[in-house]
């Protein structure tokens, strides 16, 4: 079979190899790179919180930590470039193209495939949004090199080499992956599972911008139009500060309202486990977990949700986790802070009731008084 | 239009228990399932070919047993399968899995007629990389719709094919070339059942069962675990936190108000936010 576009050539010896011998062509490949997704000229929140994990490798490792920016010519993009060094960028590469305007395969992967050929980072890492996984899989496969999705932790090993951890297979199991012998180092992570890093203003170091090298004819796929999502839509599940969620243990979709009215009176966004998904009792938007959402907000509250791995690894970075199960081994008081061991229907609507009183304005200026 | 559609046996994830003691998964007695989202891909696939005619094809690379799941594939009314099995191909990370299954597309291509389409589910339950359709996009260097809520329209004389595709922040509607391949997103479709004529068919069909030789692998370093460049070092059951979650009593004793009264105690903020928020709603 023909193989796609340049790759390096793997050199002799097992891919498989569980020992590390890196083909001398790859010994020349530094740095840490975090691609910066850009939708219609907003940055997407991940890309900051990749960098927050960049800086940290990139720190170990005692290399540079560069931004890699794609998209149209223009102030978002340029403006997409500075900001990354309020998040930590020692430098950026920038491949500015009216064609990149909307997201498209082609020409996305041509221009970081483009970019990684040239300047060679070790390690590269993209939000796994539709856009990072769809952009992930296509650059790996050019470039013949291993990526892990959907990792919940990235370190490097004393060797140098990424350890990317991510839940495996079906249970209660995570799992960490390296790719030894091949460059780059790609791994995807979904948003919220990294912390989004402090915002320090700073002025833009160094700017390495690269040609496309493409004109519109030689991109075959062409956007005829483009529908945003209408807010009202949109659950801001992954972002709230705080989530009320439900899972099977409620037993039924009746009983699921009184997840939602709690949630309503603190002002949360409420979601729930998968199978409750699964049977058609919620939309999929509120699932949290693994194949959900990621959350980090300050107060989480799971009442009826057992704590198998592919939930907790959604949740833990919750500040506080509070949760309501009737069985007290049941797996989610490993890492819930709090506790209740109760039935959640009697539960519930008497903390609806109880936040209700003590949150009213009203209640408020009593108490103050 | 001849349509190809990769398929994935998994393992019922409901089903899955892990050893409590060797932190392995106990697959036996497991019962085997094709993996759900290739059911979008499959019924958006005999769609498609009820309205412009022709035929699909169902692929798949897994152990022998995984004619099961080609079998159930043909009751919904596939045309044809093919199973790609060898022991070759075990351990494939999802650049190994994008080569095997690509060389196959491109045997299929070459036995019964160039597909126009190929179709995968946008992931797996097992695996969840949602990697492979792009990978095999790239070696058979098609271009990729990802994450496909509905085909508009295909137009097998210009041979366009328009589709809406969803994205972060809406949904793109997109033209692009035949042949191409598209990853179905879940829920845009429901599978049908198919009807007594496939069950009889499904059940005589023979299974077109390659080796990677038949399939005209011609690097076998390339498949399985020797071709992978991911190597999986440590699997490891998640650490429970240092200290375990405080329980606190509810009971007539302790009612509500006691328990959020000791939550704000121990996040001294939350009060704040707790009303900032709710004045919101
Ligand atoms: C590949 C893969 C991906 C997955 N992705 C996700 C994911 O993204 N998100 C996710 O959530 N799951 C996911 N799962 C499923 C996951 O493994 C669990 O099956 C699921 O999280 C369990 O949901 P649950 O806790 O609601 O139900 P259960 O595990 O059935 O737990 C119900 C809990 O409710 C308690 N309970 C019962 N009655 C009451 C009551 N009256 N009051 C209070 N408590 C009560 C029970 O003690 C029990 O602990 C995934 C699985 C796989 C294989």
């Amino acid at each position: 079979m023909s193989e796609p576009t340049k790759a390096p050539a793997a050199s002799g010896g097992s891919r498989a190899s569980t020992k590390k011998e890196l083909p001398e062509h790859f010994k020349s490949y530094k740095h840490v790179w975090v691609f910066i997704e850009q939708e219609r000229g907003q940055v997407h929140p991940v890309s900051w919180e990749l960098m927050g994990a960049g800086r940290k490798l990139a720190d170990k490792l005692k290399v540079e930590l560069a931004a890699v920016v794609i998209g149209p010519e223009g102030e978002a993009t340029q403006h997409a470039a500075t900001e990354a060094f309020c998040y930590g960028a020692d430098l950026a590469y920038v491949v500015a193209d009216p064609l990149l305007t909307d997201y498209r395969n082609e020409a996305y992967t041509k221009a970081l495939t483009d970019v990684v050929n040239t300047y060679q980072p070790e390690i590269l890492l993209l939000g796994a949004t539709t856009l990072g996984r769809d952009l992930a899989g296509s650059v790996a496969t050019t470039l013949l090199t291993g990526l892990t999705a959907d990792c919940t932790e990235l370190d490097v090993d004393a060797d140098g080499s990424l350890a990317a951890t991510r839940p495996t297979f079906g249970g209660s199991l995570l799992c960490t992956i390296y790719t030894l012998n091949f460059r780059p180092q790609m791994a995807t992570v979904r948003p919220r599972v990294m912390p989004m890093p402090d915002r320090v203003e700073k002025i833009a170091g160094r700017i390495i911008t690269h040609p496309l090298g493409m004109i519109e004819d030689d991109i075959v796929t062409k956007v005829l139009s483009f529908l945003p999502d209408r807010d009202s839509n949109k659950s801001n599940l992954a972002y709230a500060d705080v989530v009320v969620a439900g899972g099977l243990g409620l037993g039924s979709p009746e009983n699921f309202q009184l997840v939602r009215q709690l949630a309503s009176v603190i002002g949360a966004e409420f979601g729930c486990s998968r199978p409750l998904v699964q049977k058609g009792w919620v939309s999929s938007d509120r699932q949290i977990g693994q194949t959900g959402k990621t959350i980090r907000p300050k107060l989480y509250i799971a009442a009826g949700i057992s704590g198998a791995i592919q939930h907790r690894v959604g949740v833990e970075g919750a500040d506080l986790i509070v949760a309501i199960n009737t069985d007290k081994n049941a797996p989610i008081f490993d890492f819930a802070h709090m506790g209740i061991v109760t039935d959640a229907i009697r539960l519930l609507p008497a903390l609806t009731e109880a936040f209700r009183a003590r949150l009213s304005p009203h209640s408020r200026d009593r108490i103050a008084s | 239009m001849h349509i190809v559609v990769c398929i994935k046996q998994v393992p019922d994830s409901a089903q899955i228990r892990v050893h409590p003691v060797t932190n392995t998964i106990m697959r036996q007695g497991v019962p085997t399932i094709i993996n759900p989202y290739d059911l979008f891909a499959l019924e958006a696939a005999l769609a498609l070919r009820d309205q412009h005619g022709g035929e699909v094809t169902v692929l798949t690379m897994g152990p022998p047993s995984a004619a099961d799941s080609l079998r159930k594939a043909l009751t919904f009314g596939a045309d044809r399968a093919v199973l790609l099995t060898d022991r070759f191909f075990a351990g494939a990370d999802t650049l190994a899995t994008s080569y095997a299954l690509a060389t196959a597309i491109r045997q299929i291509g070459e036995t019964f007629g160039a597909p126009d389409v190929v179709f995968t589910g946008k992931q797996t339950i097992d695996g969840d990389t949602a990697q492979v359709g792009p990978g095999i996009a790239k070696r058979l260097n098609l271009l990729q719709l990802t994450y496909v809520a509905k085909i508009s329209g295909i137009d097998l004389t210009g041979r366009t094919i328009t589709a809406e595709r969803r994205s972060e922040g809406g949904v793109q509607i997109l033209q692009t070339r035949l042949p191409c391949l598209v990853t179905m997103l879940e829920g845009t479709n429901e599978i049908r059942r198919g009807g007594m004529a496939d069950a009889l068919r499904a059940a005589r069909a023979e299974i077109v069962t390659w080796s990677a030789k038949d399939a005209g692998v011609e690097d076998i370093s390339k498949c399985g675990l020797r071709g992978s460049p991911t190597i999986v070092k440590r699997v490891f059951a998640p650490s429970a936190r240092a200290e375990k979650a405080v329980l606190v009593d509810f009971s007539e004793r302790a009612p509500a108000d006691a328990l959020i009264a000791d939550l704000f105690k121990r996040q001294p903020k939350l009060e704040d936010e707790l009303s900032t928020l709710a004045r919101g709603y």
